[in-house]
């Protein structure tokens, strides 16, 4: 389990975070919504370390992650899986180099036991035959599922997404969304999806943080979302026609 | 003197939470290669005919029936020992290795690799930096040495075919006066040379913001700046080193 609390962050002048809370529980998919420009994603990089809150702490199972020293820090890091959202798959590397990049570097596994395990990781992401291929020879959504394997492949306690789907088509967004749902419930792993993929948030949001202007606005579930009764986020949810006659 | 600040802070940064040995013993191999073996052929074409160059346009300069031919492979010599192959080719060093690494990094931050590697407990710094400096300070004397010896060859082989010098007279004038402290000079300066160029060079790469634009910006600030540092220094050390 995750918890954040009271983080801050601002740019310059501009407050981007102001006092969001919130928990992100185990073996479930948790959802960070809002409209682009609203803070998701700083929000994401303060709980995984990228960015440093100005205040609030992040805890990874009662540890205190903000406060942490260099050591502790690396430690609960090499418990993180992460998809980003451009996949950031290393250029320089085949797809087999890239899954296996954090077994080589955070593990002492032998050769043969890294390519099984590598193998296995693309094979439940639904990729087979591509180990040798480069990052520039994959089309988009398999960059991500490589991008999952990825973060998999050491076997996290926590799976952070970042946009998962974003520019990928309806039937392939929908494959990633399946996919990170299903490896959250089969790991048991806490994730945590940054999203604004209303398709995203009915097919996996088990609990949903809304963010709006920095703020948290709202928590609750993909049940409950509809009736919600926040003027920002029926405003969010109902953007679209499809939705609009949901309603 | 915040800009200088910051990166000495990213110089401390590549030495603490490294990763195992073997780790970086395979990075710096593969940087070795990438840096070294794939420059000398740029670095054997362009100091042959520098020192080629040299030997036509110091016979050119030599008007004087008094002075003997064998002073242009002299001159040839010193040329390449002191200036040509330390620093000409550190500022082909700067603008073909230098502005690839800052390219290469800056890509890799706005692509998020970096935050990958840091996400996975990694200190990206360390990573990718320390290699790149290790593979610059190993392979940059070595270029040297071959520029060294090339801008020699290439002054011999234009002296002797179109007939300025005699074989006898350039093997003469390269022996005639030779203090070997210079090697030891032209080394000094190609190590302290390849640290500046691949260490700001990474510094500017590292801290790209933004997307392609800006990777370019970085690459070519990391040759500006690198190019000016290693000619204020090529001045300091000459003062340091060769002054009496």
């Amino acid at each position: 389990m995750i918890t954040i609390q009271n983080i801050s962050k601002s740019f310059v002048d501009k407050d981007v975070l102001k006092d969001v809370s919130g928990t992100f529980e185990k073996g479930k998919s948790n959802l960070i919504i809002g409209a682009s420009g609203t803070g998701k994603s700083v929000l994401l990089k303060c709980i995984v370390g990228l960015e440093q809150p100005d205040s609030g702490v992040v805890y990874f199972d009662e540890r205190n992650f903000t406060e942490a020293d260099k050591e502790m820090k690396s430690e609960i890091r090499r418990e993180i899986g992460m998809l980003f959202q451009g996949g950031a798959l290393f250029d320089s590397k085949t797809v087999e180099q890239n899954v296996m990049f954090p077994l080589d570097v955070l593990t002492q596994m032998p050769k043969d036991e890294k390519l099984d395990r590598v193998n296995f990781c693309l094979k439940r992401v639904g990729l087979e035959n591509i180990n040798k291929k480069m990052p520039s020879e994959i089309s988009g959504g398999m960059k991500k599922r490589v991008g999952i394997a990825r973060a998999i492949v050491n076997q996290p306690k926590y799976l952070f997404c970042d946009e998962p789907n974003s520019g990928l088509d309806p039937q392939t967004a929908v494959r990633i969304d399946d996919l990170i749902l299903e490896i959250t419930q089969e790991f048991k792993t806490t994730t945590v999806v940054v999203t604004h993929d209303m398709n995203s948030v009915i097919g996996i949001g088990e609990t949903i943080l809304f963010v709006y202007k920095g703020q948290k606005l709202w928590e609750g579930s993909k049940d409950t979302i509809m009736n919600s009764g926040v003027p920002e986020l029926d405003d969010f949810v109902f953007s679209n026609k499809i939705m609009r006659s949901l309603r | 003197m915040r800009e200088f600040g910051k990166y000495v802070l990213f110089l401390g940064s590549l030495l603490v939470r490294r990763e195992k040995f073997k780790t970086y013993y395979q990075l710096i191999l593969e940087e070795s290669i990438q840096i070294g073996v794939k420059s000398t052929f740029l670095f054997i074409l362009v100091s042959t005919f520098m020192g080629a160059v040299t030997t036509v346009q110091t016979s050119f300069n030599l008007v004087s029936p008094f002075v003997p031919r064998f002073v242009i492979s002299q001159v040839v010599r010193d040329m390449a020992i002191y200036e040509l192959a330390p620093t000409i080719m550190a500022i082909i060093f700067a603008g073909k290795v230098g502005s690839s690494m800052a390219g290469g990094i800056g890509t890799m931050k706005i692509t998020e690799q970096i935050d990958a590697l840091e996400v996975m407990g990694i200190n990206s710094s360390s990573y990718l930096v320390l290699p790149k400096i290790i593979a610059s300070v190993l392979m940059f004397p070595l270029l040297v040495v071959v520029a060294g010896v090339c801008a020699i060859f290439g002054g011999y082989l234009v002296g002797t075919l179109t007939g300025i010098v005699t074989p006898t007279e350039y093997i003469q004038g390269i022996r005639y006066a030779f203090d070997p402290y210079t090697i030891k000079f032209a080394l000094t300066k190609s190590v302290v040379f390849a640290f500046i160029i691949s260490s700001i060079s990474c510094y500017k790469g590292y801290h790209t913001r933004g997307g392609a634009l800006e990777v370019g910006i970085a690459s070519t600030d990391a040759v500006t700046t690198s190019v000016i540092t290693l000619l204020l220094s090529n001045y300091f050390l000459a003062e340091l080193l060769l002054s009496k």
